[in-house]
């Protein structure tokens, strides 16, 4: 017998989880506009994710799904793209949303219940969050596929969890981009838990990045707590498909630290001691480190990030707040794109019902 | 007999059955919850709570957490129920069944059927159905009718504790592919429930109230929705007589038609968009078998034909509720012809 087939996965990581560099450090890692931008994001991320899970606490919020932990991966991949680019994110993506545009009132709301939250007024062409697991993936191949036909100079990059990599649109979206070679990066942000389930029971496989061989396509691990390591990859992997060399696979692994969602309490199946241990790799730290042994960086300069982190999400939770709830016409409104007039009859009966001023979501 | 919340009622259920035979396995996602962690592996059982507590009683050999792929458990279990298990799948959400539809309405469904008859499909789908909680448009479908569509499958919507136990009970024992849908809204209903076991036949309505006025025909949570209806009708003077057919497929067309020959009125109360539904497949049966007992035009009362929206307050508008129920009684009753 002869081998006619064989694979290896890379690994990558430039900071240390303490911050220190432990590979050379690439270029963009130099910018230091760049990389304060990125550490600001990751910043007012936490700081609105806090804010979302004490809103729906206080039951100003429906259900909510935390993104603590998963800031490098997030900001890091949106800080790779070009505006006209499309992001198919899955639900818990929120440092790459406002990396691109997304308003913190627009995730209030969508989680508030309110469908008006995924009509973003900043980045029209991105997916909204999609919570059916790994559905996006296609979604993204077909955009990918659109801007191909069309000759245009775009790519497309779906993000996906570990959970996700079970489902068959995650290889079937996969294959098909690596069969019609198309310009879309799939990010697999492995936070090593499934709902419940960790990830050893989920695959055999040693990693998720290796996903990438039975599609044909390259596919890459980095340390998704290092935002350097993630932004590098997406822009060389998002380079690669505007060349034409086609798609490619990266898996940043990082730590849910949260729970699922609100409506989880995690506490009741993962050790604690597993959860002490991922904190102290967690991904605001090291950038923060960087910044500071750059001499960029302080106590000072942090207290006023905070500050005005804090005002930020205020501003985004009043404007929530005070949005008025949707009238019952919305139903109607956003279900065809061509209204057909068979159904007048209904919507107007619908209205007659439920006229009544539904308040706002304070 | 100890009261029971709708819950426990499954979740005895499946205790019993699994105790009774050994055949009997559970296969879903979070089923389970930290197993293969150290420290309290059965505290989670989903996110409804209903498996909670079986896997330190049965073991993961028949407590089966799978990885994240409809598909891939359903299929599965579509193999196992012919080689001699009775999975009980745990779909969690019946609109789940989209990422699964060939393995339960053109595999399971149909097995039996294209192989000459020579392996039956054993098999229990519970899935939780039904809007009320806000989880938004891929969440809180009622998918009775899309499943009720399919010769092959039976279809059952319990609408209590006494009834999902002695109806899941019959589920599990029988020889064919049951869809098992648990209403989200009723799960911490509390009724008397024998602590043994004990079947429901399928295709049998239970008769939840009579009255000589008007037939409501209703499945699910719609079934208490028609009663607090009738409660304030009957202080009107309308009595309203309540048939919860218990399932959809098969359906239990005899008592209806009988009840519609009495009352000879008819309203259908359905959680689902208005067309090609339970309520338009009660009303086009009794519209042919019944039609000369019919002093009024049937009534279905439904939910608009829209998505479910994910704002509360427009979830309550869309769900079928008494005061709904109430008009389209006191409208078949006043009909002048």
């Amino acid at each position: 017998m002869e081998t006619i087939a064989d694979f290896e996965v890379q690994y990558s990581q430039f900071l240390s989880p303490e911050g220190k560099p432990s590979a050379d450090i690439p270029a963009l890692a130099t910018d230091t506009e760049k990389l304060l931008d990125m550490y600001r994001l990751m910043t007012e991320t936490r700081v609105f994710d806090t804010k979302a899970i004490n809103l729906q606490r206080t039951g100003k919020l429906g259900t909510y799904a935390s993104c603590l932990g998963h800031e490098a991966a997030h900001v890091g991949i949106a800080a790779a793209m070009r505006p006209d680019d499309v992001l198919a994110p899955s639900y818990r993506e929120y440092g790459a949303m406002l990396c691109r545009g997304v308003t913190m009132a627009e995730i209030l709301l969508y989680w508030g219940g309110d469908e008006r939250g995924s009509d973003y007024a900043g980045p029209r062409n991105d997916f909204p969050l999609c919570v059916p697991i790994a559905t996006q993936c296609l979604h993204a191949a077909g955009a990918a596929m659109a801007f191909q036909l069309r000759g245009e100079d775009r790519c497309a990059i779906s993000i996906n969890g570990d959970g996700g990599t079970s489902e068959g649109a995650f290889y079937e979206a996969m294959n098909v981009a690596g069969a019609r070679n198309l310009p879309v990066v799939f990010m697999v942000v492995n936070n090593k838990w499934a709902i419940s389930v960790p990830i050893e029971m989920q695959t055999a496989t040693k990693t998720l990045a290796q996903k990438a061989v039975a599609a044909g396509i390259p596919g890459i691990q980095v340390d998704g707590n290092d935002i350097i390591a993630v932004r590098h990859w997406v822009e060389r992997a998002l380079q690669r498909a505007r060349n034409g060399e086609g798609a490619c696979l990266i898996e940043a692994v990082t730590y849910r630290l949260s729970d699922h969602t609100t409506a989880d309490d995690s506490s009741r199946y993962r050790k604690k001691e597993e959860v002490e241990a991922a904190r102290t790799v967690e991904p605001l730290i090291r950038i923060r480190q960087y910044l500071t042994d750059l001499g960029i960086w302080d106590e000072q300069k942090e207290a006023a990030l905070l500050d005005e982190a804090a005002a930020k999400v205020d501003a985004a939770v009043e404007q929530y707040l005070h949005t008025p709830k949707p009238d019952i016409e919305s139903m109607f409104d956003h279900m065809y794109a061509q209204w057909p007039e068979q159904l007048e009859e209904q919507r107007q009966h619908a209205i007659r019902y439920g006229s009544t001023d539904g308040g706002s979501h304070g | 007999m100890p009261l029971k919340t709708f819950r426990q009622a499954i979740n005895d259920t499946l205790v019993q059955e699994m105790q009774r035979d050994v055949r009997v396995i559970l296969i879903g996602e979070d089923i389970a919850g930290g197993t293969g962690c150290e420290g309290d592996g059965d505290a989670w059982g989903g996110p409804l709570g209903v498996t909670k507590g079986l896997i330190s009683e049965f073991g993961p050999d028949r407590v089966l957490d799978t990885p994240i792929s409809e598909a891939a458990f359903m299929g599965a279990a579509v193999g196992a129920a012919m080689n001699g298990l009775r999975p009980v799948v745990d779909l969690m959400f019946n609109d789940f069944v989209s990422v699964c539809f060939d393995q339960v309405c053109n595999q399971a469904a149909k097995c039996h059927y294209m192989y000459g008859g020579q392996n039956s499909v054993p098999m229990t789908i519970r899935a939780n159905t039904g809007a009320g909680i806000s989880t938004a448009a891929q969440h809180s479908q009622s998918l009775h009718p899309v499943f009720s569509f399919f010769p092959g499958l039976k279809v059952v919507v319990p609408t209590s504790p006494y009834e999902a136990k002695g109806l899941l009970t019959t589920a599990i024992r029988d020889d064919d592919p049951v869809i098992f849908l648990e209403t989200k809204l009723l799960y911490d209903m509390e009724e008397d429930v024998p602590d043994e076991s004990y079947e429901i036949p399928f295709g049998e309505a239970n008769i939840l109230r009579e009255g000589g006025d008007v037939t409501i025909v209703a499945v699910g949570r719609m079934v208490h929705v028609a009663t607090e209806a009738s409660a304030a009708l009957a202080r009107k003077g309308i009595e309203c007589e309540i048939i919860d057919p218990r399932t959809t497929s098969p359906l239990d067309t005899e008592t209806i038609l009988e009840s519609v020959e009495e009352t000879g009125r008819l309203v259908i109360v359905d959680e689902t968009t208005p067309r090609c539904n339970f309520a338009t497949d009660v009303s086009a049966m009794v519209a042919q078998e019944g039609f000369a007992f019919l002093k009024a035009p049937i009534r279905m009362v439904t939910a608009p034909h829209t998505p479910i929206p994910f704002a509360p307050n427009l979830e309550q508008l869309y769900m079928p509720d008494p005061a709904k129920v109430s008009a389209a009684v006191q409208q078949v009753v006043g009909y002048q012809g």
